[in-house]
């Protein structure tokens, strides 16, 4: 392999593994938050052993989301030198503010909260994880409208030999990156309500701390149903726009080859990559595609084949992690309609078999997320900036595939050391459970 | 001004302020093996950075960011020419992060022995890498139009070197000072000590720095056009003496403040030098990077101008109640009861 797909492959292993991390500190941190909120209002003390317990847990996760964060911004300049240089005069600047205005207030204030029980008043101590949370979303954001102006470049112009920014209102407002920040924020949600719904089953088929884990699970279930319709919706008109903004990826996540109007929807398509065709298809939605895609059952959709070759992404990859992606998406949809029928009607614990499905469905979000950034990354190809710049242009020139095979390799020995450290840990407290309602420390101020 | 020249104020600035928050991180990291003999005494040592240590790296995370945001060629260049040594210094903090993280979660010995090492080796790597990439900066890297010239190797040059172990030393002291203002007892007396030890190299190797400086590097010419200047490296060893005239006088407080106000002078010292260069060419000056033709358009650079003037100070001010909450010394008691204690 050379340097280029060495480059690339390095860049999936650690943003996938970075990935791993972020959904969960996304949305457990607003949980979290919210558990404190409510012991700050009510003195239950159940809800600050819940913020203690699922705090705990938040940090573990918390602590290598930083540090792969890390590498991030790193790379760009180490593996992607021409991309930084071409286009770093726009993206620079969001990554910019983003440590100026999300990462700092996440990382100050992530210290207020964990050390600050008895130093800070109680109110004060819960509004320090609210601006965690703020600020983990934020993050989100900066970055999100980073990674939407590569998927649909605005508010630039080609000159001196690069891409400068003219407009900064317009990457601001560039609506494929606030649909990207909303369906990415949502599925980080959805991943901290499942994740919160799976340890509770785990514990309510062992009918241990049954009232803590109750409450957790119903919280995490009404959390995951919001979050989750959110992530549909916008993933609909995200889809949308990919159809209008990035014809190429749409083709391939339909395994669309030929031109036509009026498309259907096929519930099952097997693509022939080498032919060019699909080996198997149907059963068919009349016109459902086009709908889909431009909202009129009748709109043009075009197909991979009008593209040169070398112009479209690789098919598989997109097609099936969308389409697995959808299938997730809708499978933990209903889970969590349940969830919240159950709670509600305070039978969980007699439906052991839906707590079982619950436990083992933990990490059905993950994967969707992984797919979701599969689908927007490797459909994007082969350029790295949609129609401006080709992800081979951009690879750092200076940098020998030598180095990037030990690099590469570094990285999966220590990622792979952090990440059995981190399921140890997570496994570990999580099993454990709470506090007893006796011995858990009350702040003292 | 310039808006050239305010973001290489600006970038100065960040360099600077790290250099001089996570000095203190990367000193204690170093350091709290040897400083604690047990292990609550260690815990105590690391818990006087805990709520501070992942603040202090962000304003690495604002340099390398305004590095890409308002010079981009030169983050894209500096990042995948010293791509060997960029790759250690990040597994190292990597590790730091984690080993901080982790130490406290479980209670075995073997498991506290391995992010102690963690530690140690996430604080001082990091340290000597610094060091090593700024000395070769200030020196130059061999480049041109073909590209880069070096390799990992190629930057451990003496000057490189040289510049490394003053970057270990400096935080060294730095680092058992803050130790001294955080901690009561036997660690405190301890720390004084090693202060008091280390004071003795950290001059030695300063002044050798600094005429290594002006035998192997051209900052100097900076300041010979404009002599003033040198009120910079002059105050930087008036910092360094008051360090020592502060710890003899039992004042561990305004010894640190000393020491904080020194890292910042030795950092600004080679970066007035440097200007208006950011990476020189070590072979033909026509192929240094500079905060001319390395630096995004008028338009960008106004844009993060606004943020970073407006912002910057709402980071300062909300750091400075942070730093006020936790102005008192670690105790026992605190982090023994403290569940989350590292």
């Amino acid at each position: 392999m050379d340097t280029l797909a060495l480059s690339r492959l390095q860049f999936a292993v650690t943003s996938m593994f970075h990935w791993i991390f972020v959904p969960l500190t996304l949305g457990l941190s607003v949980l979290t938050a919210y558990m404190e909120t409510k012991y700050v209002r009510t003195a239950d003390t159940t809800y600050l052993r819940m913020t203690k317990f699922w705090g705990k847990l938040f940090l573990i996760n918390f602590a290598l989301g930083i540090v792969t964060g890390l590498t991030m911004e790193f790379q760009f300049g180490m593996n992607w030198a021409e991309y930084s240089k071409y286009v770093g005069d726009i993206f620079g600047a969001p990554l910019a503010i983003e440590a100026t205005l999300a990462f700092f207030l996440e990382s100050v204030f992530i210290g207020v909260w964990i050390f600050g029980w008895n130093k800070v008043s109680k109110a004060t101590h819960a509004l320090a994880i609210w601006i965690v949370a703020l600020a983990t979303n934020l993050s989100a954001l900066w970055i999100l409208l980073a990674n939407g102006w590569m998927q649909k470049p605005v508010g630039y112009v080609l000159r001196n030999n690069r891409a400068e920014m003219t407009d900064f209102g317009a990457l601001l407002t560039n609506d494929y990156g606030l649909l990207k920040f909303g369906h990415t924020l949502s599925s980080g949600y959805v991943v901290a309500a499942f994740f919160v719904m799976a340890i509770s089953a785990y514990h309510l088929l062992r009918k241990n701390n049954v009232d803590f884990f109750q409450r957790s699970f119903k919280m995490a279930a009404i959390f995951g149903l919001a979050s989750s319709l959110l992530v549909a919706v916008i993933g609909d008109i995200n889809a949308a726009e990919i159809a209008r903004n990035q014809p190429t990826k749409f083709a391939a996540m339909e395994s669309l080859w030929e031109t036509q109007k009026g498309v259907g929807f096929n519930l099952i398509v097997i693509p022939d990559t080498a032919r060019e065709c699909n080996a198997v298809e149907g059963p068919c939605v009349p016109r459902l595609l086009s709908y889909l895609a431009f909202h009129n059952p009748d709109a043009e959709i075009k197909g991979l084949k009008a593209f040169p070759a070398e112009e479209r992404p690789p098919v598989w990859p997109v097609f099936a992690g969308f389409r697995v992606m959808v299938l997730i998406g809708g499978l933990l949809l209903l889970l969590s309609v349940f969830g919240i029928f159950y709670s509600l009607r305070g039978t969980l614990e007699q439906h052991r078999l839906f707590l079982l499905l619950v436990l083992y469905a933990l990490p059905l979000p993950y994967i969707a997320g992984q797919l979701g950034w599969i689908v927007a990354e490797i459909g994007r190809q082969p350029w790295i900036v949609y129609g401006v710049l080709k992800t081979s242009q951009a690879v750092s020139r200076s940098v020998s595939a030598v180095q990037v095979v030990i690099s590469l390799l570094g990285f999966t020995v220590l990622y792979s050391g952090l990440g059995i450290v981190d399921v140890y840990l997570l496994t570990k407290f999580a099993r454990k459970g709470p506090e007893d309602a006796g011995s858990a420390a009350i702040p003292t101020r | 001004m310039e808006l050239q020249i305010i973001w290489f104020v600006l970038w100065s600035v960040l360099w600077a302020v790290y250099f001089m928050l996570d000095g203190f991180v990367f000193g204690t990291g170093m350091l709290h093996y040897y400083l604690g003999t047990t292990d609550q005494e260690r815990k105590i040592l690391i818990n006087t950075v805990g709520p501070v240590w992942d603040g202090n790296e962000v304003w690495l995370v604002t340099a390398g960011g305004a590095t890409f945001a308002a010079f981009p060629t030169t983050y894209a260049l500096m990042f995948s020419y010293l791509y060997s040594a960029l790759l250690l210094l990040l597994f190292s903090l990597i590790i730091r992060g984690v080993s901080l993280e982790f130490r406290g979660k479980l209670h075995g010995p073997s498991w506290k022995k391995i992010w102690d090492l963690g530690i140690f080796v996430g604080s001082a790597l990091p340290a000597l890498l610094f060091g090593v990439a700024f000395g070769n900066i200030f020196s130059g890297l061999p480049m041109d139009a073909a590209g880069y010239h070096g390799s990992l190797l190629s930057l451990l040059n003496p000057y490189g070197l040289v510049s490394g172990v003053v970057f270990v030393i400096l935080f060294l002291v730095h680092g058992s000072l803050y130790a001294a203002v955080k901690t009561e007892g036997r660690v405190r007396e301890r720390a004084i000590e090693v202060a008091e030890g280390v004071w003795a190299a950290e001059l030695l190797i300063t002044s050798a720095f600094l005429i290594a400086t002006v035998i192997s590097t051209n900052l100097y010419e900076n300041y010979r056009s404009l002599p003033l200047l040198m009120v910079v490296p002059a105050l930087a060893v008036v910092s360094l003496v008051m360090i020592k005239i502060f710890l003899s006088a039992g004042k561990a407080l305004s010894a640190f403040a000393s020491s904080c106000v020194l890292i910042v002078l030795i950092i600004s010292t080679g970066l007035i030098g440097l200007f208006p260069n950011l990476i020189p060419s070590s072979t033909n000056a026509l192929y240094s990077l500079t905060i001319y033709n390395s630096s995004s358009s008028a338009y960008t650079l106004k844009i993060m101008t606004v943020v970073a003037l407006v912002f910057v100070p709402i980071v300062i001010a909300y750091k400075i109640w942070v730093y006020r909450v936790f102005r008192s010394r670690v105790t026992a008691d605190e982090v023994m009861k403290n569940e989350e204690a590292y």
